[in-house]
């Protein structure tokens, strides 16, 4: 199981969890309470070039559709293919069996300018008490 | 922008962990627990509903009968004291101004529950339409109004019911409710059997509290506005501001057997006529998402290569585990199938017949 606490997040309450040149990717526990009861999932095949902060796949709850985006540059490699049955999981395990896709890196160290656990954290106080 | 109104029972539902979401200018629960457990009760078992942003429209006096024939398409005359019916406020041009459930209180004292959205449109055209011994008055303020629905409904409701809970559908009577005087009616918006109960706002959270109490064992949960609408759509039920609106006609809505055109002259009829005798161009249609996707209100409908509508109202409908939607589509459609265009793609959908969802009547336990 993915410690929460070796993650990497991103201001879209993405996360990732490197290993080597391949990242895990899925979304924050803030983000699937947010969202509400996902019902539909919906990711780009394996193959695709993916970019930092643009859209790699789509999560529909039942009151909302949201965009997933990417924390980094490369190429998708996998998608967890659990989820078109049981998209329920990201809300169940967001940082186990919830996953989306794996990424291999053409960056790694694109990694490291992303968010630990302690900033965002400090990141949603701050969105909280913002609205 | 004005700050969201609150709701009588505001307080009770943030202390048990309500997510809110603003409608129609009031601050509503969006959900508790979860939508889909909400919904899950509510077809299971029962929900309890805080719907006291609905608007209430007190219509009185020697002629208020005759009035309403006149204002609303349903046959009032159909009406005897104690007895609900859906109608709907129609304009000259035969549109839809508002629907609503017009209640017979007495022959001279009618209430009018209204749309939040269409509290005050609703509230003035009947006073600038009002002629003679007839008394027009907002009584929004003041109501709170729950709603208990679910096959578990009246057995939890008679629990805390001094009298024998008798209701058939579309009735009404004053009953004690947990200790509260309260107008108690047979109606809802899910598609199961329930009551909506009218209560005094200052005595809400007495009612409230008693039922979800009296309810715990059999799986009664507080539910939201989200659930409202999931469960509305399933049922086939129809949401003005989206389905309906001053656009559309009750006809073109399919609501043909709500309209009394045989009762005489009503504002609307001579629209409404034309459009019977052959005039309705599109009409009401229910789809279901045969290819992955959910279809959402406002999302593009094709035919082949022609766009030929709008979702009104689209979502997942978690009794069928599927994707559901309304649309207008021209009558001289033959095609069975269409296209909902989905984010870049369009996926096939399949029209079908409404309600997407019907209880089995064994379930309904008439009291």
């Amino acid at each position: 199981m993915i410690d929460p606490d070796n993650l990497k997040y991103t201001r879209d309450h993405e996360w990732i969890a490197l290993e080597g040149e391949v990242g895990t990717i899925g979304i924050t526990d803030f983000a699937q309470k947010e969202l509400g009861d996902i019902v539909f999932v919906e990711l780009m095949q394996a193959g695709t070039v993916v970019t930092a902060g643009k859209e790699m796949g789509t999560v529909e709850s039942v009151k909302a559709v949201s965009e997933v985006y990417s924390p980094v540059n490369g190429t998708l490699e996998e998608s967890n293919g659990d989820l078109s049955s049981k998209p329920e999981l990201i809300n169940q395990d967001p940082y186990g069996r919830g996953w989306m896709v794996r990424v291999r890196l053409s960056d790694p160290a694109q990694v490291a300018r992303l968010m630990d656990q302690s900033s965002y954290e400090a990141y949603l106080k701050q969105e909280a008490s913002g609205q | 922008m004005t700050a969201p109104r609150l709701l009588p029972l505001h307080d009770r539902h943030q202390s048990i962990g309500a997510r809110f979401m603003e409608f129609a200018g009031w601050q509503m629960p969006l959900q508790y627990s979860g939508i889909l457990a909400e919904h899950g009760a509510v077809r299971q078992a029962a929900g309890l509903f805080d719907v006291s942003h609905m608007g209430e429209v007190g219509v009185r006096g020697p002629s208020a009968g005759e009035f309403l024939q006149r204002m609303t398409m349903n046959d009032i005359l159909a009406l005897e004291d104690g007895k609900a019916q859906y109608s709907g406020l129609l304009t000259a041009q035969g549109t839809l101004l508002d629907d609503l459930i017009v209640y017979r209180v007495g022959n001279a004292d009618y209430r009018l529950v209204v749309n939040a959205s269409r509290v005050s449109i609703a509230f003035e055209w009947l006073r600038e339409q009002a002629r003679g011994a007839v008394e027009v008055t907002d009584r929004s303020a003041g109501m709170a109004l729950l709603a208990i629905q679910g096959p578990e409904a009246a057995s939890i409701l008679a629990k805390v019911c001094t009298e024998s809970l008798a209701l058939r559908p579309f009735r009404h009577a004053v009953l004690r409710v947990a200790g509260v005087d309260s107008r108690v009616a047979r109606t809802g918006y899910t598609g199961e059997d329930g009551f909506e109960i009218f209560v005094p706002a200052d005595a809400a959270t007495t009612v409230w509290d008693g039922l979800l109490e009296a309810g715990r064992e059999d799986g009664l949960r507080p539910a939201g506005l989200g659930a409202r609408e999931t469960l509305r759509l399933e049922a086939g039920l129809l949401l003005y501001g989206q389905d309906i609106d001053e656009t559309t006609t009750p006809l073109e809505a399919g609501l043909d057997r709500f309209v009394a055109l045989d009762k005489g002259e009503f504002i609307g009829r001579e629209v409404l006529l034309r459009q019977r005798q052959g005039g309705l161009t599109r009409r009401l249609r229910g789809f279901e998402m045969e290819e992955a996707g959910i279809a959402r209100t406002g999302y593009g409908v094709w035919a082949g290569e022609e766009r030929v509508g709008t979702v009104t109202s689209g979502g997942f409908a978690p009794t069928l585990r599927k994707s559901v939607g309304l649309v207008y589509l021209p009558c001289e459609m033959r095609e069975r199938t269409i296209q909902v265009e989905i984010r870049a793609r369009r996926a096939a959908a399949r029209l079908m017949s409404l309600p997407f969802y019907r209880r089995k009547i064994s379930q309904a336990r008439l009291g």
